[in-house]
């Protein structure tokens, strides 16, 4: 079994990109995007998209397996879509990123506790627990979910869907004092 | 207008695209976009009946390379829009203002199937700059408007409108969008057209350290209406010039600083002036592959000035040293300028007197050539093309297909003025020529038209010569027919060691009997001594179209070229050269 390394912030992304590309909310933007991509020839490893707090406007955070030449291209490429508004590429030490599992895992009598104790130490909560199996729900950081999700393995995962991730750049300090105070006033 | 007025959305196309200062169209209706052709009845609009929603298509581009005006097609759903999928993608990879309407099945019947319902907005998702459907009358001239702007700015291409019936009938209430809520609207659609001041400054004094610099004008020199300010540079510092194939024209081949076209199938000059050169200073080019051959050996030791309105093509394929990111007029008078205050201050260009020399010495040993034919053989196509550009008028449009043809053009016809030349450089499209030509003419009938094509792009559209017969666009086009896949031929004789696949056209129609069936005068050249006074009847008619068919030697061969993936230090010279290959080390 691998390691755990919730603890390394890079875990094993740091071949991939994320892009957080802010798009116009129109019929159709998610398919020009995705498009794209396969246009070009490059693959999404993951993807989520939905609204900003402006309806107008959606968020489709990417994250892409590819070096930096390459991606350098794509970003351009996808800037050319009309719809697309802005891309911000997060680097990852600068970014909270977050992703949410569901899973169904089978269980016998004996190693309930034991799945409800892993669930525990990883803040993960019990949706469901039948007979034989146990649902079970998970967000943190992509590299704590597949920590998790090895672990889980062990046992038999019955079912598993993971969302991919979203992220946001992390805030600076002085922005941070800044949007508390925001916040307070 | 006090009153609001109502319009049903059909109306409200027909307006948008007359405030839009459209003159012509091309089209053919059916079905779905039978409401857009009522209004048009009584529009200022001129409406041009094809005979194929292709012919549109490539008609839309012809009117917009010889007048840098988008072109508009409008025809149906289903199978029309698909028919329209070459022109847009053609228009898309050579950067053809063009707007086209399709007719759509009514927004209650989409996405059941319906009879010719198609994704035509998924389908030319990816050969469109935008494309949209329409979901409601009121959206109509927004739309447009949209529409327009996005085809002619930046690095202009096509986009297309998806119309649906029920919002062509339903009623809307009539506005006309300002400037300022069209680009409002377009949050995420701000093209760069002003060049980074430093980057400018560095491109300047990189251009006069320079010891061989090369100015390699492509395209975007002609979108950006910058052929003028370019001259005006390259005379100043004397720097010698090579044209794209979808430049030609932009910088005049007569002029003595003009070495003409690089590439797969460019002169030996162009070629070997790249590969030596120590600065590209690249305006609105974009290292294509048939520009480049083997990227890793192109041009080893030059620096690069990339000057072009799409970020996405800095770096693409060859890294610049000074990206520039702006329209080319723009930027080019910002350089001139900028190399015009560096000589004020003192500067001074370097010495490049030996480099012109080593061009002019490449030009002596290595013009263009061919083979004459022995007395009584068959007709040289290159030779046809040499008597049909002395014998044509100033100003003359030259119209090519894809092919062997298009090479042979685009080498020994003498372009001196911009917009002059059309064809399909990107894309490669078999048949462009015939609609095209038809296109330009009806842009510019004050000019002499020629179309010239190879037998086997004249037989996918030469159908169109009905609207160039019905419509009175008369047309004059040169068939330079080898009876052969010509291109593919040479390709066959010398990669797959002469075996012959599937290239003979033998057995083509008669193509006198073609041009008369359709209206056109139809004369046939086998001999050298016919030449001139086909020519010369062909140039005296101008009430009808006319279509020469010079049947040409069927083994000739596009010499230089650079067979596909080799350096283009591998250039292959016409025959008769290669005993001098040494010159061009």
């Amino acid at each position: 079994m691998r390691t755990i390394n919730s603890n390394n912030p890079f875990g094993d992304s740091h071949q991939h990109h994320v892009l957080s590309v802010l798009v116009q909310n129109r019929p159709g933007v998610l398919a020009r995007v995705s498009g794209l991509f396969a246009r070009r020839g490059y693959n999404i490893y993951s993807l989520a998209v939905a609204p900003t707090d402006d309806a107008d406007y959606s968020r489709i955070t990417i994250v892409v397996d590819i070096s930096a030449t390459p991606l350098e291209q794509i970003v351009k490429q996808l800037f050319k879509l009309i719809d697309v508004v802005r891309i911000t590429e997060l680097d990852p030490r600068k970014s909270v990123e977050r992703e949410l599992m569901l899973a169904t895992v089978r269980i016998d009598g004996e190693h309930r506790g034991q799945i409800v104790e892993l669930a525990n130490i990883f803040e993960a909560k019990v949706l469901a627990v039948g007979s034989d199996a146990i649902s079970l729900s998970m967000d943190g950081t992509p590299e704590k979910l597949d920590d998790f999700e090895e672990l889980l393995k062990g046992y038999g995962i019955v079912e598993s869907q993971r969302t991919g991730r979203v992220a946001l750049p992390k805030l600076e300090r002085e922005t941070r004092k800044g949007a508390l105070k925001g916040k307070a006033s | 207008m006090s009153n609001k007025e109502t319009l049903t959305g059909a109306e409200a196309l027909i307006r948008s695209l007359e405030m839009e200062n459209v003159e012509i169209m091309f089209g053919l209706p059916g079905g779905c976009i039978l409401p857009a052709y009522d209004p048009l009845l009584k529009s200022s609009i001129r409406h041009i009946l094809v005979r194929h929603e292709q012919g549109a298509g490539h008609m839309a581009q012809g009117y917009a390379h010889v007048t840098g005006r988008p072109g508009v097609a409008m025809v149906t759903s289903g199978p029309a829009a698909t028919n329209m999928v070459t022109p847009l993608c053609d228009a898309f990879m050579d950067s053809i203002p063009m707007i086209c309407i399709t007719g759509q099945v009514p927004t209650t019947a989409i996405g059941t199937d319906a009879f010719q319902e198609c994704d035509t907005v998924g389908i030319t998702r990816s050969v469109t700059k935008h494309n949209e459907l329409i979901m409601h009358p009121d959206d109509i001239p927004m739309a447009v408007r949209q529409a327009f702007h996005i085809a002619t700015t930046g690095r202009p291409g096509p986009v297309l409108l998806d119309v649906p019936k029920d919002v062509l009938q339903n009623t809307m209430t009539w506005t006309w969008p300002t400037d300022e809520e069209v680009i409002a609207s377009l949050p995420g659609y701000k093209p760069t057209t002003k060049g980074h001041p430093k980057m400018i400054k560095e491109a300047a004094k990189l251009i006069l350290a320079a010891e061989k610099p090369l100015l390699y004008i492509g395209g975007g020199v002609l979108k950006a209406r910058a052929a003028d300010v370019v001259r005006e540079l390259a005379e100043l510092l004397q720097i010698p010039v090579v044209t794209t194939l979808m430049a030609r024209g932009a910088f005049p081949d007569s002029h003595p600083l003009c070495l003409g076209m690089p590439g797969m199938h460019g002169n030996a000059t162009a070629i070997t002036a790249m590969q030596k050169s120590d600065l590209l200073i690249n305006f609105g080019a974009r290292f294509d592959d048939r520009v480049t051959g083997k990227v890793s050996t192109f041009a080893p030791d030059a620096k690069v000035i990339h000057v072009d309105i799409d970020p996405a093509e800095q770096g693409k394929v060859r890294k610049p040293d000074v990206p520039i990111v702006g329209d080319c007029r723009i930027v080019v008078e910002e350089i001139l300028k900028s190399v015009q205050e560096l000589l004020a201050e003192g500067s001074t260009q370097v010495n490049i007197d030996p480099w012109r020399s080593k061009v002019s010495g490449w030009r002596e040993k290595f013009p263009v050539a061919y083979d004459q034919s022995e007395p009584g053989g068959r007709l040289k196509p290159q030779f046809c093309l040499e008597k049909l550009r002395d014998a044509a008028p100033e100003g003359t449009i030259v119209v090519s297909g894809v092919g062997q043809h298009q090479m042979w053009t685009s080498l020994f016809w003498k372009f001196n003025e911009p917009y002059t030349w059309v064809n399909s450089g990107g894309l490669g499209t078999m048949g462009f020529s015939v609609p095209a030509a038809i296109g330009a003419k009806a842009a510019r009938p004050d000019r002499t038209v020629w179309a010239i094509d190879g037998d086997g792009c004249f037989q996918m559209t030469a159908q169109e010569l009905v609207t160039a017969s019905t419509e009175g666009i008369h047309i004059k086009v040169a068939i330079l027919n080898n009876t052969y896949l010509g291109m593919v031929r040479q390709w066959q004789e010398m990669f797959y060691g002469e075996r012959y696949s599937e290239v003979n056209l033998a057995g083509c129609p008669d193509f006198v009997k073609w041009a008369e069936a359709m209206g056109c005068v139809g004369i046939r050249v086998d001999s050298v001594e016919e030449i001139d006074g086909a020519i010369e009847l062909a140039n005296s008619i101008n009430d009808r179209s006319v279509v020469i068919d010079f049947r040409v030697e069927e083994f000739e061969k596009v010499f230089p070229m650079v067979p596909a993936g080799a350096s283009n230090d591998e250039v292959l010279l016409h025959p008769s050269q290669e005993s001098q290959r040494e010159f061009l080390r």
